[in-house]
């Protein structure tokens, strides 16, 4: 069975045994008929890049990566920090991080990294086989992690490295950090024509552009549904929906997706069907996703009647995404992709958190401090006491990691939560 | 006469309160936690009552809380120690802005408002560094009491350097100040003063709202209060028995609670 691939998201693996039932829990409201649209689409995807291997030129690419420049070549892209939530949310990221430590990659450095790597070394994928690349492709727009995470990967594989330098924003983006990241992007079109022997169509890619940022803009929409009250989904069905603007701009496919969410959440919205049956408080998320516990924690929170309707990682996708441009293809993705919440400063943070919590109507804020990720997690603390201060809503910390659950502590967590729930109730 | 009670079971201690209707408490006792949090709650509660010269059936209501808050049968409520702590610092001493609270196994640092509400706090991360814990290993090391090692602290004449806050590193680091004959009232002078530099961490996170009041067992020692105080520039309130802060804070939910109606 596990031939047929992805077994893992198809739930293949589980044909002909029997399911436990799972309790559906009362407080939530009725799920999503897209979820099984995504489930297909994700599982297709992953499917595809099995047979993509010799068909096609493969790129790996990192979540930030402007992959909108790979796609008139006609490369596979996947994406390992995808997979690697893949892996968090199906509780294998201790399994996978310790394939990595055992090679000399220390706790410290980020999961998905470690995932990748101890995949590397293993083979091990909840989704059968990954397609070797022909190619890296990294921005260091998210993390610095990246660079030397894909510059193992281009050593272990011999296989070339494209990165994409983006100049940290502090204050304000010069038109020399613009031309300097043009630059990069007109000198990677010999390589990716060399890579992939095909020739750079400047109108298609021009017209890749433009679904990107359709499919963005209208992510922007799906989110923007969830200021109604109650809102019509839940972060925790935001955080597994994220995956075709990641893993897929630039398709079609993600842009369809899209529209068909955004038809179901207005036809919610119209006849007032929440998330959760009972929407009591509206709160926001901060930081990726801890891909392990989204069922616990989306029962917890609709047990108390709180709901999560905005996050800056689900965001991030649709934030600066107005700034492309098909007319400017290479200015505008130089703007759109510099400009991105990891890459920016924290006045930028806090001015956006801020705009959030005020158009979202949110009444609680829980931070996620991630081991894994040092860009999302620092000035964390810095940003509550001002949040706390500035718009006196209660906020919280929890400390865990994105995929490895050794460095969470449910005890630890309970408590801050709970403390968080009695201030929020007073 | 209706009286309300408070148990707090931690990590290493339970204590337990009872308080009246009016504005007292009444008895309270210390014990320590063991192998059993249910037993301990028991035994505590069995304490209270008995210092406080009541009968069980005159509590009318009990809220439990602390680490083992959810394995105590007797209580009608449960409450996370960060309120507990607020409201308890806030009836002993009514314009506390921020309560620091370091237990055996947790630190804390609470931003308290207006009738003890909880503003703001955080908490030590997954790690021992800057608990009693960290403490209670050390005493154990250079074989003191954690009551001395205030009192000891006080009289050292120059002090030791601890660089880790690690709980097994500064062991280590302990155990080659020994080996090199350093006094051992310089070496927990040193112990103190790399607890209240990691607590003190967290109190610039929150913020600096005084008048500042401590709880919890390390409250005793005299030696990270001076150093608190030190830092903070003022004077560090501290009840004369700090560790029953937060079974006090439950009492008084319990209290509250019972007068809203159960």
């Amino acid at each position: 069975m596990k031939d047929m691939g992805v077994p893992g998201i198809m739930r293949f693996s589980r044909m002909g045994k029997k399911r436990r039932p799972r309790k559906k829990n009362a407080s939530l409201g009725p799920p999503l008929e897209c979820n099984s649209r995504l489930r297909e689409l994700m599982a297709t995807h992953y499917l595809l890049s099995r047979y993509a291997q010799g068909a096609k030129p493969v790129a790996w690419v990192t979540s930030g990566a402007p992959v909108e420049i790979l796609r008139p070549f006609g490369f596979y892209t996947f994406y390992p920090e995808n997979h690697g939530a893949l892996c968090g949310a199906q509780k294998m990221g201790p399994e996978l991080c310790a394939e990595a430590e055992e090679h000399g990659y220390h706790q410290d450095l980020c999961s998905y990294a470690r995932i990748d790597l101890g995949h590397y070394f293993s083979g091990k994928t909840p989704v059968g086989r990954l397609p070797k690349p022909d190619l890296l492709f990294a921005s260091n727009n998210i993390c610095q992690t990246v660079v030397y995470w894909y510059k193992a990967l281009a050593e272990y594989w011999k296989i070339p490295l494209i990165l994409f330098d983006t100049p940290y924003n502090f204050r304000e983006i010069s038109k020399a950090d613009i031309s300097y990241m043009v630059r990069q992007l007109e000198e990677m079109i010999p390589l990716l024509e060399q890579i992939s022997k095909r020739r750079f169509r400047y109108k298609r890619f021009r017209e890749i552009v433009g679904i990107a940022k359709e499919a963005s803009l209208t992510w922007g929409e799906v989110l923007s549904t969830m200021k109604a009250r109650p809102s019509p989904m839940t972060i925790f069905d935001a955080f597994t929906h994220l995956a075709p603007i990641v893993s897929l701009r630039g398709l079609p496919a993600a842009l369809e997706h899209y529209r068909a969410l955004l038809a179901e959440l207005e036809k919610r919205v119209a006849q007032g069907v929440g998330a959760i049956k009972n929407e009591r408080w509206r709160l926001m998320w901060d930081n990726i996703a801890i891909w392990y516990k989204m069922r616990d924690f989306a029962n917890l929170f609709a047990e108390r009647g709180m709901n999560f309707v905005t996050a800056t990682y689900t965001n991030a996708w649709t934030e600066t995404i107005g700034y492309l441009d098909e007319t400017k293809p290479f200015e505008s993705m130089a703007k759109a992709y510099s400009l991105v919440i990891l890459n920016n400063n924290l006045d930028h943070r806090l001015q956006l958190m801020e705009r959030l919590i005020q158009e979202f109507q949110v009444d609680g804020l829980v931070i996620h401090s991630a081991r894994s990720c040092k860009p999302y997690s620092v000035g964390q603390y810095d940003l509550k006491r001002l949040i706390t201060e500035r718009l006196e809503i209660p906020t919280v910390v929890i400390e865990a990691d994105i995929t490895d659950s050794r460095a969470y502590s449910e005890e630890q967590a309970m408590v801050r939560l709970e403390a968080f729930f009695e201030t929020l109730e007073g | 006469m209706n009286y309300f009670g408070g148990i707090d079971v931690g990590a290493i201690s339970t204590e337990a309160v009872i308080i009246d209707e009016g504005d007292g408490i009444s008895g309270y006792s210390i014990v320590e936690t063991g192998a059993n949090s249910t037993d301990a709650a028991d035994e505590a509660f069995g304490k209270a009552l008995l210092a406080a010269g009541i009968h069980r059936d005159a509590v009318t209501y009990i809220a439990a809380t602390g680490y083992g808050r959810v394995s105590v049968p007797l209580a009608n409520k449960t409450v996370t120690e960060i309120s507990c702590h607020a409201l308890g610092a806030k009836y002993l001493f009514p314009n506390t802005g921020t309560v620091i609270d370091i237990g055996g196994q947790d630190s804390k640092v609470i931003r308290v408002g207006d009738s003890g509400k909880v503003l703001d706090f955080t908490m030590n991360d997954k790690c021992a560094a800057g608990t009693g814990r960290f403490l209670e290993v050390m005493a154990s090391k250079l074989r003191v009491s954690l009551e001395e090692m205030g009192e000891l602290s006080l009289h050292a004449k120059a002090e030791a350097h601890i660089s880790s806050v690690c709980t097994v590193f500064a062991e280590s680091e302990v155990v080659s100040l020994v080996a090199k004959n350093q006094p051992k009232e310089e070496i927990i002078k040193g112990l103190n003063r790399a607890i209240t530099n990691r607590v003190w961490g967290m109190v610039k996170a929150v913020g600096v709202y005084v008048p500042v009041t401590m709880s919890g067992g390390v409250a005793k020692n005299r030696g990270v209060v001076t150093l608190m105080e030190e830092k903070l520039g003022k004077p560090i309130r501290v009840y004369a028995e700090p560790q029953i802060v937060g079974a006090l804070g439950a009492a008084l939910f319990a209290r509250k609670q019972s007068r809203e109606g159960m």
